[in-house]
């Protein structure tokens, strides 16, 4: 059996039905497990993109990865499984480490795609500049999968949902405060993307950069100098130090395109370049380009993109 | 405090990423070797301030050859203590990480770290793997880091935001941007690091759980189609019908 874990303290995520979706392109049967109290009918949703089971340890909050890997090592025995997925997000890479070194078991970090004939699996090296393709030498292997990678696909099977102990023991790290924008879309998740750099000038002309996100249902990003002059928040910087991002849509207004911005953003599929100078090296990494002002591309590209949605109603 | 930073060697931003013998390893031909950025501007450099403020020793550790003393000496300039090289080439993470483990077993450290990720494999493996190996919690790609008493108070990273935990020593932290500034050896610094104690320790018998079999460039990209400024709706046209992405 294939085992997929999943953080479903908050709902399901679009990286949740990935990694499911992704197992059950695997070909053997899919279980999940997964903390927190999510409603058994939620989970048993997971059936309609191929899960037969999901084992739920709702005592366990998700914020010590030390006892999620006892959760996930405790399912991957009840299922003999012999491939365990998660998301290569900030869970994933906190617990499938661990878990590799608990059942011994090659992790491949940040997969891209299914494996190959031959069963190795690509990844992203040097900042999206190249791939591997990594051979998994032990009998059990783990893949974290890069969200965005492959997109949620139906394969409806029936889906029991157990209550699962894992005796996972107490957590050794407290919580003292979260901050997080309640509504607002995970960049890493986002499949459209607004970005923009100095360009802008100053936070207060933000508005037609979320003007255009909100036209466009895309989460809103920002290149390193923003962030660090503070006029957009740490989280929403892409780029080298910052997030990696690979939507099917990537708008860059404003933004150069130094070599480290284009490591976090090179793996989107299309990439939209807004700039006035037209030497911008970003130029050279974008599909389509416009060279013109932000401050006037911007509100016209958010009109536009109304008349093309009106037109489709 | 007793804290050890564990370092990478990895190829500078600019490098060119190029491939020989069938595809099969990295071309390291004209390749300059730099400390990977997260182990040094934020692991490392964190580690200095909480030793100048709170005293202690700081222990820098890499797993690699002898053609990565070079790196080694550069870390040491920064402000360690003193380095451990063990000596044997670094295969995969789990390899390296089961490495420095057998190291670091029962020596009382209060603090490991390391880098977020490595900016060649970007695999964010080896905290994991040791804090795993070493039965002690993980705090993971965190922002900020400060220590009273035997408490770690810091900020790590959450999808679509932050969070601040607390967690009692000992403790293994990745280290991402925010925690500290990057420092320029300056010459005094320099001088020092030739004399700092380097030990080489003989690596422990193991295998790799995982291969790197080939590599592969992406596709070119084909050249930028410019759109004029004065019709949007073109683009809107384009990225609907030819891209298909809205």
């Amino acid at each position: 059996m294939n085992l997929v874990y999943i953080n479903s303290a908050n709902g399901l995520s679009k990286a949740a039905l990935e990694t499911v979706t992704y197992a059950k392109k695997l070909g053997a049967d899919v279980a999940v497990v997964t903390n927190g109290g999510a409603d058994a009918s939620v989970l048993a949703s997971l059936g309609n993109y191929g899960a037969s089971v999901v084992y739920q340890d709702s005592s366990l909050d998700g914020q010590d990865p030390s006892q999620l890997v006892k959760l996930v090592a405790a399912a991957a025995q009840k299922v003999s499984a012999t491939t365990i997925i998660f998301s290569h997000d900030l869970i994933g890479k906190a617990v499938a480490p661990r878990l590799s070194v608990r059942l011994k078991a090659g992790l491949v970090a940040g997969a891209v795609a299914l494996p190959e004939a031959n069963g190795n699996v690509k990844v992203n090296v040097f900042s999206g500049k190249a791939f591997g393709f990594v051979q998994v030498n032990s009998a059990t292997r783990i893949i974290s999968l890069l969200p965005n990678s492959i997109q949620p696909e139906a394969n409806s099977v029936s889906c029991l949902v157990e209550a699962f102990d894992s005796q996972a023991g107490a957590s050794a790290i407290t919580v003292k405060a979260t901050k997080k924008p309640e509504g607002a879309i995970p960049l890493p998740e986002a499949e459209r993307v607004v970005s923009a750099g100095r360009g802008l000038k100053g936070p207060e002309n933000w508005g037609v950069v979320e003007d255009l996100a909100t036209a466009l249902g895309a989460a809103t990003a920002c290149s390193r100098p923003v962030a660090d002059i503070g006029w957009r928040p740490h989280h929403e910087h892409v780029g080298q130090t910052g997030v990696a991002i690979r939507p099917n849509l990537y708008i860059a207004a404003g933004i150069s395109g130094a070599i480290q911005h284009l490591a976090g953003v090179n793996g989107s599929k299309v990439i939209v370049v807004i700039n006035t100078d037209a030497e911008a090296p970003f130029f050279k990494a974008a599909d389509y380009g416009i060279v013109g002002d932000a401050f006037e591309v911007l509100p016209r590209f958010t009109e536009a993109v109304k008349r093309f949605k009106a037109a489709q109603h | 405090m007793n804290i050890l930073v564990c370092i990478s060697k990895a190829p500078d931003t600019t490098s060119k990423i190029a491939f020989t013998n069938g595809d099969t390893q990295f071309d390291e031909n004209g390749v300059q070797y730099i400390v990977n950025p997260y182990d040094e501007w934020y692991a490392l450099v964190r580690a200095l301030e909480l030793k100048e403020a709170q005293g202690g020793n700081v222990t820098i550790i890499t797993v690699g050859t002898p053609a990565d003393d070079a790196v080694i000496r550069k870390a040491l300039a920064i402000g360690a203590d003193d380095a451990v090289r063990i000596d044997t080439p670094a295969t995969d993470a789990y390899f390296t990480a089961m490495q420095i483990a057998e190291f670091a077993k029962g020596k009382g450290f209060d603090l490991i770290l390391t880098g977020k990720e490595t900016i060649d494999y970007n695999g964010s493996q080896v905290a994991g793997m040791l804090a795993e190996a070493l039965e002690l919690p993980f705090i993971s790609v965190a922002a900020k880091l400060d220590v009273e008493g035997a408490t770690v108070k810091a900020e790590r990273e959450i999808v679509g935001g932050a969070q601040e935990v607390e967690v009692q020593m000992p403790v293994v932290i990745s280290c991402a941007k925010g925690m500290a500034e990057q420092r320029i050896p300056n010459m005094r610094g320099i001088m020092a690091a030739r004399t700092k104690p380097l030990n080489v320790v003989a690596p422990v018998a193991l295998d790799a759980l995982t291969t790197y079999s080939s590599y592969s460039m992406p596709a070119a990209k084909s050249s930028v189609k410019l759109i004029d400024p004065n019709n949007l709706d073109e683009l809107v046209a384009l990225l609907h019908n030819e891209a298909k992405v809205i």
